[in-house]
């Protein structure tokens, strides 16, 4: 059989912590990187009497979230525990949602500007918030015999998302998650820094497999430990093969075995079993009587709708239709976040050439970033005082290279296109000047004109490099168009 | 109906307990009659009863999101009973 | 009257006139639990010197004219269930036997703030999970109207420490009728407020959605002074109720005339003591007397209360007990000798090659939970964790914990329609007086029906008290309970306050040999 003669079936789970200042049930920072067991108090600690109170801004940016998934919001919900003994856990139980969460029954559309990948809507089961555990930690090879423990973590908001199984390719996947990414950073909920564990992504991977009895399915395998959207990808395409090899092996069908969890091993591209809980996952959920539900109206919802603010979709759908960009080019501009969108924006409207525009920002501002390793927000060359040197190029009065040094010197001054134009003495050429300077040209380059004679217009090209030296100012474009014209006569 | 010692010893190990022969003999015994004490409750048709997890009828308790103090960390592992500077200690964690 | 014979509110009266000041009083306390304690065995520690110095401040604020608090130099007695912040916290359990809370419970700081003198630890059933004060971990505090019998559970310190006059106030917590049921026992006054009046913030929990906490003293006027203070509202407890607190003693004076009582046709049914009977009976007379008017009432669904409680309280109660499993705080096996109890057993399952047996052994963090749990818990603790642990697993769940949940609502109901008729339900405490130490000991479902007229009030989330009513034959005192609508504590003090207008047995004191 060859290796598309089955479907990969993917749905995920991403926890997200949300983007609060204090934990979701007590006063403590949720600042990253602090040292171990300096940002714990009673509450997040389990302390014995101590009791959870609802961060109100941690429901505010899950639900803002579930309404940019297309989710359903419950207009009652509740909070379950989950139980379970694991030393990060100090209450031995998580604040979690069980059978009630605030949302469920969303989606989110991916599409693939490449055209790899036909746009379509996957699925999303529910989000729900729950408190974030701490850290163990665990040094072998250091020969430590016990496990110490930092719960400065204990307690954080999350947002744990769960897909559908829409997805049919690891590119899929991630398309979704890179999607998914930016929709969060648009909706300035998450730093999704995964890094720093901010946004973590499970997966659920089995095969579908057509055989002469029918399609059959392959145990389902739960993929933990991929550090970036990459690896995931990657542990996806791994596993599916793995899947196959082993159905092939065994015949092992779904139900066949109990649902197994593999860690993605990155430096040695595997995936590995991982070793069974100590027991039967029995957690107990029951609802916590130390929080009251919350309820939300319609009117919330309204009001947390009508404040999303354009989201990413939108946003591609409206430069395409307002500029004529293509979707690659929109995709670029808005991947770069609401910020390089705004920038954009300013950009194009003020030069008035939206193409023009995309192509400068691609181009020149992003590149200029990188070199300078900097946001956006940080780039002192401001899309208004850009848009001028635009205005010039798109009435002919720079030519593109000579735009780019003006570019330059802009971007580390507060100088106006025309104030670097006139300190570079860019000036424009008047027309008699330049037929004067290709009349010349020609006259001393014969061969080219020959050469222009038999068709082969392209030769003129070297004659800019020649003309440039007599005069940097000359637009090649224009210089060309007259040296044609002019060697024809000759 | 009651409980099996099989089933005792089971919950035992979800509840992170554990009990010699003799304590499991007793227990189950125990836990039986109280099981069976409960099933009391199976004659009434509670179809249409709303569950009541709450004595309270209230919703929507807040805090605003505002950034305490924590506590000092000596006083946070003050009460563990087995630590180091930084981390509470417990025996290897292995996995997962 | 020697001090110990009066009550909260005449001390406090005292000290306010000057005429005692709070390093006397509170040297008086320490003589007789000094004299007394080591028979009752109410605490399991008292803060003399600390008692002492608390004393002198507010002696010391008195007499400069500042102004103090309504409790000021008053000494109260805390079950040590609620966290006091350095001292010394244990839940009546080995389990936390060096435990000390880094915050106070907000009812502690109440009380603080109110310039109470808090002197000593009170005795509990371990994590107040009892009915006699027999589960303790450390030792069974005794009846001070006869050392042989129980003072009832589950607050058993608390209400034993105020009935042989030790201490003037105290407080308990109350899940199942853990202060109503020692109150009676012990003939003093105890009083547990509806759900959400009182903030369980620090309060170490048994079972959140039950647990209350409430003051003990020797007449209902008492418990509004302490209610006064520890109500109230508390961000740090998302299900205190944010209404207003009322003046609990000016209300003790509102007129009552037609008060409404409810009697509870199923209340005087079989298994109820004689001598309980009559006293409640004659209660109800003098009840009459004022003015009452008495109202047949029945709650149908009473008598599944008890069952209910004890599917409910130990399923929240196995989730809240799972914190102490020794990584923490709180006790911890001996790890030297655990890991060298699973290499032998390792080594026994390896040289009989049982594979088997060997993947089932624990690992050393699941033996160390284990083993700490086993070890930090007592008996009746650990049932309860086993019976809330089986109820909420998997296939168990709808059957037992959600089927409690939805027949909780019925008895509420019954609850609601009552009060459509009444305004107060009276009735006994308990089927019986005290009984004796260890009489019930090998029989927990028996133990768990003592709790048969109090384990509605916490389901349903509403008020209830206990007055002396009465003194055995034998003795021992009788307590009449009387039960109000959520949030009713005003009228539910005031009618207990007009029966202790028009009699005395809540001025009835042991004779402590």
């Amino acid at each position: 059989m060859s290796e598309t003669s089955y479907d990969i079936v993917i749905g995920l789970e991403i926890h997200v912590q949300l983007l609060t200042a204090s934990k979701l049930f007590c006063g403590c920072s949720t600042k990253f990187g602090a040292p171990p067991n300096t940002q714990t108090c009673p509450v997040c600690t389990g302390m014995p009497g101590s009791l959870p109170v609802m961060n109100r801004r941690a429901f505010e940016l899950g639900l803002r979230t579930a309404l940019a998934l297309n989710c359903q919001i419950a207009p009652f919900t509740k909070w379950d525990r989950k139980n379970y003994y694991y030393p990060d856990l100090p209450k031995g139980y998580q604040i979690s949602q069980f059978d009630l969460p605030f949302s469920s029954e969303g989606w989110l559309e991916i599409s693939d500007p490449k055209g790899k990948i036909e746009p379509r809507r996957i699925g999303i089961i529910r989000a729900h918030l729950e408190e974030d555990a701490g850290k163990s930690m665990h040094d072998e090879a250091a020969g430590q015999a016990d496990s110490r423990i930092d719960l400065n973590r204990t307690g954080t908001p999350l947002l744990e998302i769960v897909s559908k199984p829409d997805m049919r390719s690891p590119a899929e996947a991630k398309a979704f998650l890179t999607e998914l990414k930016l929709l969060l950073t648009y909706l300035e909920v998450s730093d999704c820094n995964m890094q720093e564990g901010s946004l973590r992504v499970d997966a659920n991977v089995n095969l579908h497999i057509p055989t002469p009895d029918g399609k059959i399915a392959t145990p389902i395998v739960e993929i933990k430990n991929m550090n970036s959207f990459r690896a995931v990808e990657r542990a996806l395409t791994y596993e599916a093969a793995r899947q196959y090899e082993v159905w092939q092996e065994t015949g092992q069908k779904i139900g066949d075995i109990p649902k197994q969890t593999r860690g993605w091993d990155d430096v040695a591209n595997i995936t590995r079993g991982q070793r069974h809980k100590e027991e039967s996952s029995d957690y107990r959920y029951f609802p916590d009587p130390d929080l009251v539900p919350v309820t939300v109206t319609e009117a919330t919802v309204a009001d947390a709708r009508a404040a999303l603010g354009e989201l990413p979709a939108a946003l591609r759908t409206r430069l395409e239709a307002t500029f004529g960009l293509t979707p690659y080019d929109s995709d670029v501009i808005v991947n770069q976040g609401k910020r390089g969108v705004e920038y954009f924006l300013e950009l194009a409207t003020h030069s008035g050439d939206g193409k023009l525009a995309s192509n400068w920002f691609q181009q020149d501002v992003l590149r200029t970033l990188t070199e300078q390793k900097i946001e956006i927000d940080q780039f002192g060359l401001r899309p208004e005082r850009l848009a001028g040197l635009l205005q010039k190029v798109r009435g002919k009065e720079i030519d593109t290279s000579r735009a780019r040094e003006v570019f330059a010197a802009m971007a580390t001054s507060q100088k106006s296109a025309a104030e670097v134009m006139a300190e570079l003495g860019i000036v424009q050429v008047d027309e008699s000047q330049l037929v004067e300077l290709c009349r010349e040209l020609l006259a001393a380059n014969p061969k080219i004109v020959a050469d222009i004679k038999e068709g082969r217009g392209k030769a003129a090209g070297a004659l800019i490099g020649q003309a440039k030296k007599k005069n940097p100012n000359v637009n090649p474009g224009r210089l060309m168009e007259i040296c044609l014209e002019l060697a024809q006569g000759m | 109906m009651g409980l099996t010692r099989d089933e005792v010893e089971k919950v035992s190990l979800l509840a992170r307990l554990q009990f010699t022969p003799a304590e499991l003999e007793r227990l189950t015994e125990q836990l039986g009659q109280i099981v069976d004490y409960v099933q009391l409750l199976a004659e009434l048709d509670t179809t249409h009863v709303e569950p009541m997890a709450h004595p309270v009828d209230i919703a929507n308790v807040f805090r605003p999101d505002e950034v305490r103090p924590s506590l000092p960390r000596d006083e946070v592992l003050a009460n563990a009973p087995h630590h180091d500077q930084e981390c509470y200690l417990v025996p290897a964690v292995l996995g997962d | 009257m020697s001090v110990h014979e009066l009550s909260a509110s005449e001390l406090i009266a005292q000290l306010n006139a000057g005429e005692i000041t709070s390093t006397e009083l509170t040297r008086a306390c320490l003589d007789r639990i000094e004299r007394y304690d080591d028979r009752v065995q109410a605490f399991l520690q008292v803060g003399a010197e600390s008692a002492l110095e608390q004393a002198q401040a507010i002696d010391q604020k008195r007499k400069q004219k500042q102004p103090v608090g309504p409790l000021a130099g008053l000494p109260v007695g805390i079950k040590d269930l609620l966290c006091t912040q350095g001292v010394v916290t244990t839940c009546g359990s080995k389990m936390l036997e060096h435990f000390r809370p880094p915050y106070d419970a907000t009812v502690i700081a109440r009380l603080k703030q109110a310039d109470a003198v808090l002197l000593g630890r009170l005795n509990l059933d371990e994590f107040a999970m009892g009915g006699s004060c027999e589960n303790s971990a450390y030792f069974p505090t005794r009846n001070p109207w006869d050392l042989e019998r129980i003072p009832g559970g589950s607050s058993g310190g608390s209400a034993a420490a105020v009935a042989a006059g030790m201490l003037p106030l105290t407080l308990g917590t109350d899940t199942g009728g853990s202060i109503r049921l020692p109150a009676g026992l012990c003939g003093v006054t105890g009083l547990k407020p509806s759900y959400g009046r009182v903030s369980r913030y620090g309060l170490v929990a048994f079972a959140s959605s039950l647990d209350q906490i409430g003051p003990f003293g020797q007449t209902a006027e008492d418990c509004a002074l302490a209610l006064e203070v520890i109500a109230g509202h508390d961000p740090h407890d998302s299900t205190s109720v944010a209404q207003p607190v009322p003046a609990y003693r000016a209300a003790l004076r509102q007129p009552l005339e037609g008060l409404r009582l409810g009697i509870v046709r199923e209340h005087f049914g079989e298994g109820l003591d004689a001598e309980v009977e009559k006293a409640v009976r004659e209660a109800l007379r003098v009840y009459e007397s004022l003015g009452a008017k008495l109202v047949d009432i029945s709650l149908p669904h009473a008598k599944y209360g008890v069952a209910v409680y004890y599917l409910i309280a130990p399923c929240e109660a196995s989730s809240n007990l799972a914190r102490y499993d020794g990584a923490h705080y709180g006790h911890r096996t001996d790890e030297k000798a655990m890991h060298k109890q699973l290499a032998e057993e390792r080594a026994v399952l390896q040289a009989a090659g049982n594979e088997r047996g060997l993947g089932q052994l624990d690992s050393a963090l699941v033996r160390m939970y284990r083993a700490s749990r086993a070890e930090g818990f007592g008996a009746e603790v650990k049932r309860r964790i086993m019976l809330g642990t089986y109820a909420l697993s998997a296939g168990y769940y709808d059957a037992y914990y959600l089927k409690a949940l939805r027949v909780r609502r019925l008895i509420r109901q019954d609850f609601d329609e009552a009060f459509r008729q009444v305004d107060l339900i009276a009735g006994p405490v308990s089927a019986a007086p005290a009984f004796r130490i260890g009489e019930k000991a090998d029989d927990p479902l028996s133990m768990y029906l003592v709790d048969l007229y109090t384990v509605s009030a916490n389901l349903a989330g509403i008020a209830g008290i206990s007055v002396p009513c009465g003194i055995s034959q034998s003795g021992l005192p009788i307590g009449l309970q009387l039960q109000a609508p959520a949030f009713g504590e005003e009228k539910l003090l005031a009618g207990a306050h007009l029966y202790q207008q028009a009699t005395d047995w809540h001025r009835r004191r042991p004779q402590l040999p």
